[in-house]
C-alpha cells in the first residue's frame, strides 16, 4: 500500500552520502537502496516521514519533516495554530486520544 | 560497583530463583548516585509488587534485577485484550529499568523496550528460550515507535537508563538491540559517543528477534519491513469501534430532538419514526469508517484516505437510503443523508490515517487542506435539506 504521490518530503543529497548503510537499516519501508556505494531513494512514494534515517545519517545527507500523521492531531495544529501534538501518553492537557499509539 | 548483597541469596549471576523475596534496605551507595539509587528504588518497589510475570531476582554485578518469564498469564492475556479496547491502554505500564529473562550473564544480549506493558510483553514472549537482559525505557506508557516519533523512546533516556543502570559494568560486550521502529527517536552515534554501547537496529517484529541474533546480528530485507496485513489492521478495528460509539448516545438524541421538533413543540412520534433511520445510518457509518475501511483497505480504489472513505461510505449508504425504507418518503431527507453520512464516513478514514503504517503528515496535513472546507461545506447542504424536510412535511414548501 502506498500513500499520494509526490507528497512525502524526503530529502537526498548523494555528495554527502558516504554509503554507511544506516538509512537501509533504520527504513522501515525499503526506500533506500545501495548503488556504487552510494544509497539511492528508489522509491520515495513509499517514504512514511518517520525520520528515522535523517536523525540517523551521520553525514546529514538525509532530511525529511517528520511528525505524527494523525488526522485528529493535524486539525488540533490547526485550530491551536502550533505544532500538531498527538496527546496521547502526554502530559500536556488537551484531548485525550486513545486512538493511535 | 559493589554487588549489592542479599538477605538470603549470595549466589551471583547463575539461576537464583529468589522468588521476590524483600530487599535489604541498607544498602551502601555513594551518595552522589542519585540515577542508580532511583534504579534500585524501582527494583524495590517491582519485588514488593510482585507482578505475576516476575519469577524472582538475581544479584549481579550492577544490583539486583527482577527475572521475567516470557510465559504469559491469563492476566497478561486479558491486560492485552483490555489494552486494545479502550482506554485501559494509557495505564497498561510496567515499570521502566532493568529486567532479566532465562539465566543471562556477562555476555548474555541486552534488548530495548518501551514501558508499554503489551510492548514489554510481547517482547519477553519472543524472548522465550533466549537468556537475556530487557532495558525497559521509560516511554509514559506509550508503544516503541510512537515514542520514538515523539521523542520519548529516545537518545536520551537510552542514555540515561544505560548508565543508570550500569550496563557497562553488567556485560563485557558494547552491543545493545533496539527495535528497529525506535530508530525513529535514537540516534545511534549519540548513544555510543556517549555510553560506548553500539546500537544494533534489532528487526521490526520482535518475533524475528531470534532470527536476527542466530544470523550473527543482521536482519534480512524481510525483517527490516513493516508490514500492514489482514490481522494488524483487525487489530485496530475494537479502538475505532469503541472511539466512534462514545459519540453514538449523544448523536442519537440530537437526531431525535431535530426530527422531534414540530410546530406544536417536541413529539415524540416524530422524533422516533422519522429519526430512527438517521440513527440506524449513524452507526452503519461508523461500521463503514471504522471496520469497512481498515479491513479493505487495500482493495479500497484511491489513494487518498478522504476519497477511500468516501468511497467506502457512499458504496455502503447509498443502497441502504435509496432502495430500504431507511430513505424515507422525501427527496430532501435522502438528499440530507446522502450528503451528510458518506462525508463522515470520509472523515472517519482520515482519522485512520494515524493508525497505519504507511501515511506521512505531509499527505495528512494536504487532504485535510483539501477536505476540511468540503466536510463544512455538506454539513451546510445537509443541514439545508433537513430544513427544507422539516418545512416540506410542515406543509410550508
Amino acid at each position: 500500500m502506498k500513500y499520494l504521490k509526490n507528497v512525502a518530503t524526503l530529502q537526498y543529497d548523494p555528495e554527502k552520502c558516504t554509503g554507511c548503510r544506516k538509512c537501509t537499516e533504520v527504513c522501515p519501508h525499503a526506500v533506500f537502496e545501495m548503488k556504487d556505494g552510494k544509497a539511492k531513494i528508489i522509491d520515495k512514494d513509499r517514504c512514511m516521514e518517520c525520520g528515522a534515517c535523517a536523525l540517523n545519517c551521520e553525514f546529514n545527507a538525509l532530511s525529511v519533516g517528520s511528525g505524527t500523521g494523525c488526522a485528529a492531531a493535524v486539525i488540533m495544529g490547526m485550530i491551536t495554530g502550533g505544532e500538531p501534538v498527538c496527546n496521547c501518553g502526554g502530559e500536556s492537557g488537551g484531548v485525550k486520544s486513545t486512538r493511535c499509539c | 560497583m559493589k554487588p549489592l548483597q542479599m538477605n538470603n541469596n549470595t549466589s551471583s549471576s547463575s539461576s537464583g530463583q529468589n522468588c521476590c523475596a524483600p530487599p535489604q534496605n541498607q544498602l551502601k551507595l555513594s551518595p552522589n548516585l542519585e540515577a542508580r539509587l532511583q534504579a534500585v528504588n524501582s527494583v524495590a518497589e517491582i519485588i514488593s509488587e510482585k507482578p505475576s510475570w516476575v519469577t524472582g531476582v538475581i544479584n549481579t554485578p550492577s544490583g539486583l534485577v527482577p527475572v521475567v518469564t516470557a510465559v504469559w498469564s491469563r492476566e497478561d492475556h486479558w491486560g492485552q485484550i483490555r489494552s486494545r479496547l479502550g482506554a485501559y491502554r494509557m495505564e497498561y505500564t510496567v515499570k521502566p529499568g532493568l529486567y532479566a529473562i532465562g539465566t543471562p550473564d556477562a555476555v548474555s544480549d541486552i534488548f530495548v523496550s518501551a514501558n508499554y506493558k503489551l510492548s514489554f510483553d510481547i517482547l519477553r514472549r519472543n524472548l522465550s528460550g533466549i537468556n537475556g537482559w530487557i532495558l525497559v525505557l521509560d516511554t509514559k506508557g506509550i508503544n516503541v515507535w510512537c515514542a520514538a516519533g515523539k521523542g520519548t523512546f529516545g537518545t536520551e533516556e537510552l542514555i540515561n537508563r544505560v548508565l543508570a543502570s550500569k550496563l557497562s559494568g553488567l556485560v563485557t560486550h558494547r552491543r545493545i538491540i533496539v527495535p528497529q521502529l525506535g530508530a525513529t527517536g535514537v540516534k545511534a552515534s549519540e548513544v555510543k559517543k556517549k555510553t560506548g554501547f553500539t546500537v544494533y537496529f534489532g528487526p521490526v517484529e520482535a518475533s524475528n528477534i531470534k532470527g536476527y541474533v542466530d544470523a550473527r546480528y543482521h536482519a534480512t530485507p524481510e525483517m527490516r519491513k513493516i508490514r500492514f496485513n489482514l490481522a494488524q489492521r483487525l487489530v485496530l478495528v475494537p479502538i475505532e469501534l469503541t472511539q466512534g460509539f462514545r459519540y453514538v448516545p449523544i448523536t442519537a438524541l440530537m437526531i431525535l430532538i431535530i426530527f422531534g421538533i414540530q410546530p406544536s413543540g417536541i413529539l415524540f412520534y416524530n422524533a422516533w419514526f422519522e429519526g430512527w433511520p438517521f440513527i440506524v445510518l449513524s452507526v452503519v457509518t461508523l461500521l463503514a469508517g471504522g471496520l469497512v475501511t481498515p479491513a479493505l483497505l487495500p482493495f479500497i480504489p484511491f489513494r487518498s484516505f478522504a476519497l477511500k472513505g468516501l468511497f467506502a461510505g457512499a458504496a455502503v449508504i447509498a443502497p441502504l437510503v435509496l432502495l430500504t425504507p431507511l430513505g424515507g418518503s422525501s427527496m430532501f431527507y435522502r438528499a440530507s443523508a446522502l450528503t451528510l453520512f458518506p462525508l463522515l464516513s470520509s472523515y472517519l478514514a482520515l482519522q485512520f490515517t494515524g493508525a497505519t503504517t504507511f501515511t506521512t503528515i505531509s499527505g495528512v496535513k494536504k487532504e485535510l487542506k483539501i477536505w476540511i472546507p468540503i466536510y463544512i461545506a455538506g454539513l451546510v447542504i445537509s443541514v439545508i435539506m433537513l430544513v427544507l424536510y422539516k418545512l416540506q412535511s410542515w406543509g410550508l414548501v
